[in-house]
C-alpha cells in the first residue's frame, strides 16, 4: 500500500511539472479569447519564447536574462497577431498558424547561424537554468508520516517557475472578475459593440489582452528549455500549445476550470509515461509511439466527449468593425 | 429657462462612406427640454447624423454645439461628458453581465470593481424610482424582457449624466402597451428638463409624442415643422418626396381550399424554452393571412419550422399533402420541390450570399434543380438564363446577373429574392418581412405582387412588424405573443387598437364588444 | 478603365503580387540577419532550380506534391473549413497506397497496381479527415485542433507499423518491402528515353500528370456542379445554405473528406513513383506547404499550380542552397512558407486601403 502511495504522489509530482508550461499557456489563451481574439499560436510564441530564453541563457549566463529574452520574444509575436488581426482585421486562424511556422522554421534558423549544432543551443549549466527549490522545513515535516511523503516530494523540490505557474490562476481570476479591466475584457469579447458606445477602445482591450498573453506564453516557453530541460532543441514544444487550447475550451473558459482540465492532462500522461515497458494484461507491452501518441489522443477524446455544450464568448473569431 | 435656448445646434454638417453621402450639409435645431422627432425612410442618414451627434462618427465638416458651447467629439466619451446619451435600435448590452455590470461599464470608478458597483447601485435606485424606471439591478440582461432592456439602455444614459437623450427607433421591438409606457417615461424625463431626440419612421408616434419634427431624405435635411401644425400625410410626403399610397388596393379574396394546415403545433429551441405552444390554424389557396405580432414572439420560428429548417416539437404540419412532425423533417429543399416558396426575414443573414453573383443567388434553393442541372454538371449559361429572366419579371436593377450581390441595393436585392420565389409558381408562399429597408416605391411594387399571388390562387403566409403592412394586405390576421395565438380575426373586423391588445395578450373579445 | 475593373485588378492582381512581393522582401531581412548576403542566396536558389535539367526536375517533382496538398486545403477553405492536418492526411495516405500495393499479388499488371495506389491513397486520406470532420459536424469539436492532434498521431503510427509491422525480417532501416517493378509509376526521365529524349535523371515522374488532371476536377467539381455549390454556398454564409436546404454537416464531412482524400494523394508522388517502398517521414512539410500554396493562390486551381510551382522551386532551391552554404539549413523554406501564409493569407488587405486610395479613389460626386 506504501508502494502504491509513494508511486502516486511522485506521478501527482509529474503531472505538475508537466502541466506548468499548459497552464501557463492556457491562462495565455484565456485572456485572448475572453477579448474575442482566438489564438492558436500558443504553440508558436513558447517554442520562440524557448528559444530566446535557452540562447540568452547561454550568452549572458543568467536564467534570468533567460526569462526577460523569452517574454520579449514571445509579447513581439503576440503583438504581431494583433497586428495581422486586430488592426488590419485578418482571419486570426490564419495568422496564428503562420505565427507557428514561422516560430518553427526561424529558431533551426537562427539557431543554426548562431550556434552550429543543427538547431538546437548548447546544453547549458546549472547555473543558467532554473533548479529545483527546497521549500523550508523538509527535513522536519518529513518525519510526519503521510504529510512528509507529500510535503518533500509533492509540494518542495519544483523550480520557480512551476510554483509561479500555479500563483498566476488565483491572480488570472482576481484580474478577470474583480477588477475593471477584466470586466471590460469580458465585454469586449461579447459585444465589442456595447464597449465602443460606453467609449472605450476595443483596439486597445484586444492588445492588452494579447499583451498578457505574451508574457505568459514567453514564461512557459522559458520553463520548457531552460528549467525543465537545460538546452533548446527543435520542435521541442511537440504540440503543447495547442493541448493547452483544447484545455481552455474544455474547461470552459474559467481560470479554475482551466486549472483543473490541465492538471488531468498532466496526470494522465504522467500516467501513460509510467505505463513505458509495463506489459498490461490483453495489449502485452505498451508501444513507446501509443505512450508518445498518448496526450494527442487525449485531447481528441476531451474534445470529442464533452465539448459539444461549450459556448465560448460570443465575437469570438470576429474582427470588430463599426457597422454602419 | 429660456424658451427659445437649444440644446443642440447642427450646422452644415457633413459625412460620406466611401461613395455614399449619407449626411449633406445637415442642419438641425433641438430645444431644450423638448421631445424632437427626427423621421425618414431607411438609409435617409438619421442614425448617421446622431451617430456623429454622440462621437461614434467623426463628421467631415459642419459645426456641434450643445449647449450653445462648440464641440468636436473624438469619441463617444467626449459626447457623453457634454451630457449626450444615446439608446440605440440594436441595445449595446453585455448579455450575461447583469444590469448593474452593464451600467458601469466604462464609468467604473476605479480600477477595482466593488466600490464602482456600490456606488452605482445607489445611484442607479434613486434614478429608477425618480422617472419611474424599475428593473431588478442583479438579474442578468438575457434574462430582461425586451422592454426591460431597453429601460436599462436609458438608465445606463442617465447613469452617465444624460441630459440629452436620442432614441434610435426605440418602439420598433415593443408592444403599444410597452410603447405607452415608454412614452410616459419620456413624459417624466421632459418634465426634469431632458432633452429627447426620438429617430423612428412611425409617422403615428411622432404625431402623438413629439413637439418638432425634422424631416430627412436621401441625406439631406428636407423639412422642419412644429407637430401640432402637420400631419401624417404631409410627413410622408416630406419622406419620401412625392404623393404616397399609404393603403394597397386589393380587391375581394376568393378562398380555395386549404394548402397549409397547422395542428398544434409547439417548438421548442436548444435550451427547452417553448418558441411555438400548440398553434393551429390553416393557409387557403387564394387567401393572405399575416402574421402580427412584435418581433422575438414566435414569428420567425414559425417560419423556420414551416420552411423545414427546424424540426416540430409536438404537433404536425400538412404541407400540400405532405406531413411535417417531430420524427417526419422535410428538408428545404423538398419543400421547395412540393411547391412551397420561403422569402426570409433577414435577406443579409438567410436569403442570399453576398460573394456569390445574382446569377448564384438566383439559385439558392434550387440548385438541385433538373432544370439548370445536366447528369454532373451544373449549366453556367442555364444558370444565367434563369437570372436574367427573374430581372426582367421584378425589374431588378442593374440588371446584371455576373454582378455580385453585395453590390446590389436592399431594395433590389429584396426584390431578386422576391422574384427568386414567386417565379418558380410556388403554391404556398412564406414571406417574411418584405419590405424591410426597402424604400417606397419598391414597397408598392412589392405589395402590389404580393396580392397578385393571392389572386393567382396562392397561399400567401405573412409575417410583418409593420402593422400598417399586415393590415393592408392581410385577409385573414392572426396575432401571436409569446408563441402563442392571442387573436384570430378577419382583416375586415381588424383595427390597430384591437391588434395591440390581441399583441399584448390583453384583448378579450366581450369586454371589447361593448366599447364599440 | 472604369472604377470596377480597376479594384477588379487590384484585389485580383496586384493585391496578392505585394503580398509575396513583401513577404520575399521579409526573408531578404532574415538572411541579412544570419550573416547572408540576400542577392547571393536568390542566385543560388534560382541556379538550384532552374539551372541544371536535373534541378528542374526536382523542382517540378516537389511542385507535383505541393499541388495536391494545395487543392486539398482549397477545398476545404472553400467549405469555410481550415484543414491543417495535411501533414497526417498525406502521411496515411501513403500508407493506403503502400498497402493496397503490397497486398496485390506481384505478378499483377501495372494497370491493376496503379489505379489501385491511387484508390488506396484517396481512401486512406479521406479516413483520416473522417473522424474530425465527424467530430467537427456532430461534436462540434474544433477542427483545427483535433487535425493537428491527428498530425501527430500519424507520426506515432506511421513509425510504429513501418517499424514493427511493415519491416522486412533482418532489415535495419524503416522501410517496408520493394513495390514489385510492374507497380512503380513511370520517371519522366524514362518516358522521355522511350521517345528518345534524353533528360537527367531526377523524382520526376508521371504523377504531375496526375496532379494536373486533378487540377481540372477540382475546378469542375467547385464552380460547375451542385455539391460544389453547397460547398461554397455552406463556406460563405451557411445561415443561408441551411435556408436552401443545404445540410452543413453533411458538408463538413464531404469537404473533409475530398480534402484529405487528395492531400493523401502525396503518397502516389513520393512512394510510387519515387521511393517505390514506404518510408519514413516522405510527406514531410508539404502538408503546411499547401497551407501557404492554398493562400497564395488565393484557392483556385490555376493560382494552386503557379503557387505550388514557386514552392517547388523555393524547397530545390532551398536544397541547393542548404548545400552551398553550411549555415543555412533547409528550414529557411519554412520560413518563407510561414512568410507567405502571412502576408497572403492573415495580412492579405494590409495593402488595400492605400492601392484603392492611390489608384481607384472615390470621385467627388455633386448633389443637387
Amino acid at each position: 500500500m506504501d508502494d502504491f502511495l509513494l508511486t502516486l504522489v511522485l506521478t501527482l509530482d509529474a503531472a505538475m511539472r508537466v502541466s506548468t508550461p499548459l497552464i501557463l499557456a492556457a491562462m495565455a489563451g484565456l485572456f485572448a479569447e475572453r477579448s474575442g481574439v482566438v489564438d492558436i499560436s500558443l504553440e508558436g510564441k513558447m517554442l520562440a519564447s524557448a528559444f530566446a530564453a535557452a540562447s540568452a541563457a547561454v550568452v549572458f549566463g543568467s536564467p534570468w536574462l533567460g526569462l526577460l529574452a523569452a517574454i520579449g520574444v514571445s509579447c513581439v509575436l503576440a503583438m504581431l497577431h494583433g497586428f495581422a488581426t486586430i488592426t488590419h482585421k485578418g482571419d486570426q486562424i490564419v495568422s496564428g498558424v503562420a505565427i507557428n511556422i514561422l516560430a518553427a522554421g526561424l529558431t533551426i534558423i537562427l539557431g543554426l547561424a548562431w550556434f552550429h549544432r543543427g538547431g538546437g543551443t548548447p546544453t547549458l549549466a546549472n547555473d543558467e537554468r532554473f533548479l529545483s527549490i527546497t521549500l523550508p522545513g523538509v527535513d522536519i515535516i518529513d518525519h510526519i508520516p503521510l504529510i512528509g511523503v507529500i510535503y518533500r516530494e509533492l509540494l518542495s523540490g519544483h523550480n520557480i517557475l512551476v510554483y509561479l505557474a500555479f500563483l498566476v490562476v488565483p491572480l488570472v481570476w482576481w484580474i478577470v472578475f474583480r477588477t475593471r479591466f477584466g470586466l471590460r475584457l469580458r465585454a469586449v469579447g461579447e459585444n465589442p459593440a456595447a464597449v465602443d458606445t460606453a467609449g472605450l477602445s476595443v483596439i486597445k482591450l484586444r492588445y492588452k489582452a494579447l499583451l498578457i498573453g505574451g508574457i505568459l506564453c514567453g514564461i512557459a516557453g522559458a520553463y520548457i528549455s531552460i528549467a525543465h530541460n537545460a538546452q533548446f532543441t527543435r520542435d521541442m514544444t511537440a504540440g503543447q500549445g495547442f493541448i493547452a487550447l483544447a484545455a481552455l475550451i474544455f474547461g470552459k473558459w474559467r481560470p479554475y476550470t482551466v486549472l483543473s482540465a490541465c492538471l488531468l492532462f498532466g496526470f494522465l500522461d504522467a500516467v501513460a509515461v509510467r505505463l513505458q515497458g509495463v506489459t498490461l494484461p490483453i495489449i502485452g507491452e505498451v508501444p513507446v509511439q501509443l505512450i508518445e501518441a498518448a496526450p494527442y489522443l487525449l485531447t481528441v477524446v476531451l474534445l470529442a466527449g464533452f465539448i459539444g455544450k461549450a459556448i465560448p464568448p460570443k465575437s469570438i473569431g470576429v474582427p470588430y468593425i463599426k457597422e454602419r | 429657462m429660456d424658451d427659445n435656448k437649444y440644446a443642440i445646434e447642427l450646422t452644415d454638417i457633413d459625412k460620406r462612406f466611401g461613395p455614399v453621402y449619407a449626411n449633406n450639409r445637415v442642419c438641425l435645431k433641438v430645444k431644450q427640454g423638448s421631445i424632437h422627432g427626427i423621421i425618414g425612410e431607411n438609409g435617409a442618414g438619421k442614425s448617421t447624423l446622431m451617430s456623429i451627434l454622440y462621437g461614434f462618427y467623426q463628421a467631415d465638416s459642419g459645426q456641434i454645439k450643445v449647449f450653445g458651447k462648440p464641440y468636436q467629439f473624438n469619441d463617444s466619451h467626449q459626447a457623453m461628458a457634454s451630457g449626450i446619451g444615446m439608446v440605440h435600435q440594436h441595445f449595446m448590452l453585455v448579455d450575461n453581465f447583469s444590469v448593474l455590470e452593464n451600467v458601469i461599464l466604462g464609468c467604473e470608478g476605479g480600477p477595482l470593481l466593488n466600490e464602482g458597483l456600490a456606488v452605482a447601485r445607489k445611484e442607479l435606485t434613486r434614478l429608477g424610482e425618480e422617472y419611474g424606471l424599475k428593473v431588478d439591478l442583479d438579474a442578468t440582461v438575457e434574462s430582461l424582457s425586451v422592454g426591460s432592456q431597453q429601460r436599462v439602455e436609458i438608465l445606463k444614459a442617465l447613469y452617465k449624466g444624460a441630459k440629452i437623450l436620442i432614441l434610435d427607433e426605440p418602439t420598433g421591438v415593443l408592444t403599444p402597451q410597452e410603447t405607452h409606457d415608454l412614452f410616459r417615461i419620456f413624459s417624466a424625463l421632459k418634465q426634469e428638463g431632458v432633452t429627447i431626440i426620438l429617430i423612428t419612421h412611425k409617422l403615428r408616434e411622432i404625431i402623438n409624442i413629439t413637439d418638432n419634427v425634422s424631416v430627412m431624405r436621401g441625406g439631406e435635411m428636407v423639412a422642419h415643422r412644429e407637430t401640432s401644425k402637420t400631419d401624417r400625410e404631409e410627413l410622408a410626403e416630406l419622406m419620401v418626396g412625392r404623393k404616397v399610397l399609404l393603403q394597397v388596393d386589393k380587391g375581394q379574396s376568393n378562398k380555395g381550399k386549404a394548402l397549409l394546415k397547422i395542428n398544434n403545433l409547439s417548438v421548442c429551441d436548444q435550451q427547452g424554452v417553448y418558441r411555438l405552444q400548440n398553434v393551429s390554424f390553416d393557409v387557403h389557396a387564394g387567401e393572405v393571412v399575416g402574421i402580427a405580432g412584435v418581433s422575438g414572439n414566435g414569428q420567425s420560428t414559425l417560419l423556420e419550422v414551416l420552411s423545414g429548417i427546424t424540426l416540430p416539437t409536438e404537433g404536425n404540419i400538412d404541407i400540400l399533402g405532405h406531413t411535417v412532425d417531430a420524427s417526419h423533417q422535410i428538408y428545404p429543399d423538398q419543400l421547395r420541390h412540393y411547391g412551397l416558396a420561403h422569402v426570409p426575414e433577414d435577406r443579409q443573414r438567410m436569403g442570399l450570399i453576398n460573394d456569390f453573383s445574382a446569377s448564384e443567388t438566383a439559385i439558392l434553393g434550387y440548385h438541385n434543380s433538373s432544370e439548370i442541372n445536366q447528369g454532373l454538371l451544373l449549366k453556367k449559361d442555364k444558370v444565367k438564363h434563369n437570372c436574367e429572366s427573374l430581372m426582367s419579371a421584378f425589374d431588378v436593377r442593374p440588371a446584371d446577373p455576373n454582378l455580385q450581390s453585395r453590390n446590389f441595393s436592399g431594395g433590389n436585392q429584396q426584390k431578386l429574392i422576391l422574384a427568386r420565389e414567386f417565379e418558380r409558381n410556388p403554391n404556398i408562399l412564406l414571406i417574411g418581412q418584405p419590405t424591410r429597408g426597402v424604400d417606397i416605391g419598391a414597397i408598392e411594387f412589392i405589395h402590389k405582387r404580393i396580392i397578385a399571388m393571392r389572386d393567382a390562387g396562392k397561399a400567401v403566409l405573412l409575417v410583418s412588424v409593420e402593422l400598417d403592412e399586415i393590415m393592408s394586405l392581410s385577409d385573414r390576421i392572426i396575432v401571436l405573443c409569446d408563441g402563442q395565438i392571442t387573436g384570430n380575426i378577419d382583416a375586415k373586423d381588424a383595427d390597430e387598437r384591437t391588434l395591440g391588445m390581441m399583441m399584448a395578450n390583453a384583448y378579450s373579445s366581450e369586454e371589447n364588444e361593448t366599447t364599440h | 478603365m472604369d472604377r470596377n475593373s480597376r479594384l477588379n485588378w487590384i484585389n485580383r492582381l496586384l493585391l496578392p503580387l505585394l503580398n509575396v512581393i513583401t513577404a520575399f522582401a521579409a526573408t531578404a531581412v532574415i538572411f541579412l540577419l544570419i550573416d547572408v548576403n540576400p542577392i547571393e542566396a536568390t542566385k543560388i536558389l534560382l541556379y538550384g532550380a532552374f539551372g541544371y535539367e536535373e534541378g528542374i526536375g526536382y523542382t517540378l517533382y516537389y511542385a507535383t506534391n505541393f499541388i495536391f496538398t494545395g487543392l486539398a486545403v482549397a477545398i476545404a477553405f472553400h467549405a469555410g473549413l481550415f484543414n491543417i492536418g495535411g501533414e497526417g492526411q498525406a502521411y496515411i495516405g501513403g500508407l493506403g497506397s503502400a498497402l493496397i500495393i503490397l497486398a496485390i499479388d506481384p505478378s499483377a499488371s501495372a494497370w491493376v497496381f496503379i489505379p489501385g495506389s491511387i484508390i488506396g491513397g484517396l481512401l486512406f486520406g479521406a479516413l483520416w479527415a473522417l473522424i474530425p470532420a465527424y467530430l467537427q459536424a456532430y461534436r462540434g469539436s474544433h477542427i483545427v485542433i483535433t487535425t493537428i492532434m491527428f498530425n501527430f498521431i500519424a507520426s506515432s503510427l506511421m513509425v510504429y507499423l513501418v517499424v514493427n509491422v511493415l519491416r522486412e525480417v533482418g532489415q535495419m532501416q524503416p522501410q517496408s518491402a520493394f513495390f514489385p517493378s510492374a507497380s512503380w509509376l513511370p520517371f519522366m526521365h524514362d518516358v522521355f528515353a522511350n521517345f528518345g529524349v534524353v533528360i537527367e535523371q531526377s523524382p520526376l515522374n508521371l504523377s504531375l500528370f496526375l496532379a494536373l488532371f486533378f487540377c481540372f476536377l477540382t475546378w469542375v467539381f467547385i464552380w460547375h456542379t451542385r455539391w460544389g455549390y453547397a460547398i461554397r454556398a455552406t463556406g460563405l454564409n451557411s445561415t443561408a445554405a441551411v435556408y436552401s436546404g443545404i445540410k452543413p454537416k453533411q458538408i463538413i464531412i464531404l469537404s473533409m473528406c475530398i480534402s484529405g482524400a487528395l492531400a493523401g494523394l502525396v503518397g502516389i508522388n513520393e512512394l510510387v513513383g519515387y521511393q517505390h517502398r514506404l518510408v519514413l517521414d516522405f510527406h514531410f512539410g508539404y502538408g503546411f506547404g499547401g497551407i501557404a500554396v492554398s493562400l497564395m493562390g488565393r484557392n483556385h486551381p490555376i493560382g494552386i499550380i503557379i503557387a505550388a510551382l514557386l514552392f517547388g522551386v523555393l524547397y530545390q532551391g532551398g536544397a541547393e542552397l542548404a548545400f552551398e552554404m553550411s549555415n543555412i539549413s533547409r528550414d529557411i523554406v519554412v520560413v518563407m512558407q510561414a512568410l507567405i501564409i502571412l502576408f497572403c493569407g492573415a495580412l492579405q488587405y494590409m495593402y488595400q486601403p492605400w492601392l484603392i486610395r492611390t489608384l481607384a479613389p472615390i470621385q467627388e460626386q455633386s448633389h443637387g
